[in-house]
């Protein structure tokens, strides 16, 4: 939308088609990754708490090391992630 | 529990304070224009505008509600950390490059910028206004909440500061200095919450968490015999409205008496509830000491707080609610563990039987049916630390563990809201306009998810820390965060306290940034097609905020006892219901059409918001009515309006396909701005 009031837009640089789309399809894998592992934990929650309560690693449940592992997890997938979309800019530059 | 301010407090807190001001003033000078203002001129820097997010993010609900909630009931709190961090995930890999893309200032850009429809600024304008205005009564609270110990004033007047302090600082600068504020007080806010979660590890478990400053009244759990042999003690009948309504076998209801025993002490006249607690293994009675709090009027009328029958008071001899979180036993019959790493500090308290609490509230009416007075007893619940530390431990999530359906659903519902409605949240969706490009947006959610993330682990050592720390306040799940602070030493607890007020200011900051925003640019100038010039729009923005700002206050004195985590997950339930269908269909669906964007925001927002309001947990903390009455199922509206969301775009847009497509082809080249 074209907005005569404000004279200091400045330039945006985008990002070409090709890339956009690539990293929208990276996106788009890592999310539904993401998305099982994130689903798993909340069928387990519902269908089988007991499950939650057995020790897993170092005497600590599984329901904390679950917990914890989907916040790590998110952030190993935005470095992956990271890596793959700038890595595929440059080689498409 | 009365508190009273400390000058340490107050000085740390005045530091804070002002520091946040002169540097919203200087900033402030170079924000002249509508862009400057509303997007701060694009130019922030990814990684201050990834901080900035994790400012925005990490509100008093994420620090003071979850670590509340951990710290009262166990591992449930945590599940909150997890949706909000996961709904991050959604932002980057889904929202956050194409979002970038199509719009300049909000979020009703972005979704209009493929057609020219002054009913998408409408339904989602006013929509960025709801979910803003909804995530800003727990901010409100608990400023409110904090405000309190730190400083001795009542609610309303932390409600009040926060109110006009934020509404200061959003007029004068606006997007820019909002900017600092939360990056100074996201970096601020990890950095003190690492090094406690340290002190914690470092203190490891005790079954008496008293210091010799600050010694621990140990909760007894005593024989019957043994209590009632005391010399000179009798026992006392109970009241006779101590009752409760229980269902027998038959289906009919019938009043029994309460499982408590009153006694008395000859001579010094204490008064003693004792809850009964089961048998031992020796086959005795348990009785278990209570903290009763009692409001009711004196003979003029006025407000008088009675704890354990005396009149509360700081003076000496006048009681106050003592401040509760004991481990009852420690694994191998430990007294202490000394320092713990973190695998051993969960394994440990696994190991444990932790004492929380429960309440028990009783009113007293008279024969006309006005209330006289209202009584909550607080007794002690030792629970296995096996139990604590597993979904399912809290009042709001204990269906998990039962056959309830409609329990699960909720919990399914809540988690499906958080998962969905971070990237539906207007305030964060506009950081995404203060960066140069995608890249910028890209690496800006990075930094958000690594810092946002990070906290989030710690929320459950310093919740958990703060159920064992000996300091919690029984009237105040909110301000557990701070008190285990207090736990610690008097200036930690003043520091945290400072850093959780600007929390609020940050968080509140950019609530009334997105609210300005939308009304200003969406509603007034695109949907009512009011001429402005810069200038103006500008000078219309500052005065929305000082409106918004106002409602804010109102708002955060009527709702003030709430859990603020509670209160966020429905802000959350809204902004998913409304925005989220019609993002991402706008992204990932050719047949969207503007009329289907517009039916699923509104209907989206009109359905979470009456199921809220027609919802058990409504009619039992804001109307204070019988929420078996509620008229729906569950309290959390998502797992059914998300959907519905969905399901009106599509049914709408394909109804309107040929017109709404052809415009937006032919308005297409004209849009994109």
């Amino acid at each position: 939308m074209a907005d005569p009031s404000a004279p200091d837009v400045p330039v945006i640089e985008h990002e070409d088609e090709a890339t956009s789309a690539r990293n929208a399809r990276v996106g788009m894998v890592l999310f539904v990754l993401y998305l099982a592992l994130y689903g798993g934990f909340m069928g387990l929650n519902v269908y089988d708490p007991q499950t939650m309560s057995k020790p897993f690693i170092a005497g600590v449940n599984l329901a904390i090391c679950y917990g914890l592992g989907l916040i790590v997890a998110a952030l190993l997938l935005a470095a992956i992630y990271m890596y793959l979309v700038s890595g595929k800019a440059e080689v498409h530059k | 529990m009365i508190y009273e301010g400390s000058a340490t407090a107050v000085a740390v807190f005045a530091a804070f304070v002002l520091t946040v001001l002169g540097l919203s003033f200087y900033l402030g000078a170079r924000a002249k224009s509508a862009q400057g203002y509303f997007a701060a001129h694009g130019q922030i820097h990814w990684f201050v505008n990834g901080i900035a997010f994790a400012g925005d993010y990490l509100s008093a609900a994420s620090f003071l509600g979850i670590c509340g909630m951990i710290a009262f009931s166990g591992y449930d709190g945590f599940l909150y950390s997890i949706g909000y961090l996961a709904g991050w995930i959604v932002a980057l890999f889904l929202i956050a490059e194409p979002f970038k893309r199509m719009g300049k200032f909000t979020f009703a850009d972005a979704l209009d910028s493929r057609f020219n429809s002054r009913g998408i600024k409408l339904a989602a304008g006013s929509s960025a206004l709801v979910v803003s205005l909804f995530y800003l009564i727990p901010q409100m609270v608990g400023a409110g909440s904090l405000i309190r110990p730190l400083l001795g004033f009542p609610h309303y007047v932390g409600v009040l500061l926060v109110g006009m302090v934020v509404t200061f600082i959003v007029v004068t600068a606006g997007m820019v200095s909002t900017t600092w504020v939360q990056f100074i007080k996201g970096s601020l806010l990890v950095f003190f919450c690492t090094i406690l979660t340290c002190m914690i590890l470092q203190r490891g478990l005790k079954t008496d968490p008293g210091t010799p400053e600050r010694p621990y009244h140990v909760f007894a759990v005593l024989p019957e015999d043994e209590v009632l042999s005391v010399p000179g003690r009798t026992v006392q009948p109970l009241p006779g409205h101590w009752k409760d309504k229980i269902k027998d076998e038959a289906g009919t209801f019938k009043l029994v008496e309460k499982p408590y025993v009153i006694t008395r002490d000859v001579g010094t006249e204490v008064v003693r509830v004792w809850r009964k607690a089961g048998r031992d293994n020796r086959a005795r009675n348990l009785l278990s000491e209570t903290q009763v709090l009692t409001k009711t009027r004196d003979q003029n009328g006025a407000p008088l707080t009675l704890v354990n029958g005396v009149k509360q008071g700081t003076k000496k001899g006048e009681p106050d609610l003592l401040p509760v979180g004991h481990i009852r036993s420690l694994p191998g019959g430990q007294r202490e563990t000394g320092a713990l790493s973190p695998a051993e500090f969960f394994a440990t308290l696994q190991e444990s039987e932790v004492v929380l609490w429960g309440s028990d509230g009783i009113v007293e009416k008279d024969t006309h049916g006005k209330e006289i007075s209202t009584t909550k007893i607080f007794y002690q619940k030792p629970t296995k630390g096996a139990e604590l530390l597993v979904p399912g431990a809290s009042s709001t999530f204990a269906g998990l563990r039962g056959d309830k359906s409609s329990a699960k659903v909720d919990f399914l519902s809540l988690m499906l809201a958080l998962f969905c409605g971070t990237a539906s949240l207007p305030h964060i969706l506009i950081r995404y306009y203060t960066v140069k490009d995608q890249a910028s947006a890209r690496k800006s959610t990075v930094v958000g998810i690594a810092s946002i993330g990070f906290f989030y682990v710690l929320t459950l050592f310093l919740g958990l820390g703060a159920m064992t720390s000996g300091t919690l306040d029984l009237t105040d799940t909110n301000m557990s965060a701070p008190l285990l602070a207090q736990s610690f030493n008097p200036f930690l607890f003043a520091v945290i306290s400072a850093i959780a007020f600007t929390t609020v200011l940050g968080t509140v900051s950019g609530l009334i940034m997105a609210a300005s925003g939308a009304m200003v640019h969406d509603i007034m100038a695109n949907f009512l097609k009011i001429e402005m010039n810069d200038h103006q729009k500008v000078r219309a923005g500052k005065l929305v905020a000082v409106a918004v700002g106002c409602v804010a206050m109102a708002l955060g004195m009527a709702f003030k006892n709430m859990n603020v985590s509670f209160l966020v997950g429905w802000a959350f339930n809204i902004a998913a219901s409304a925005n989220f269908p019609a993002l991402i269909m706008l992204l990932f669906w050719r047949g969207t059409t503007k009329q289907g964007v517009t039916a699923a925001i509104g209907v989206g927002m009109l359905a979470s918001l009456a199921w809220i309001l027609l919802s058990a947990q409504a009619y039992k903390d804001v109307y204070g009515l019988d929420p078996e009455k509620a008229l729906v199922p569950f309290s959390q509206p998502g797992i059914v309006t998300i959907p519905l969301g969905f399901a009106v775009l599509i049914v709408v847009s394909i109804a309107t396909r040929k017109t709404g497509t052809a415009e937006a082809m032919r308005s297409r080249s004209g849009t994109v701005g």
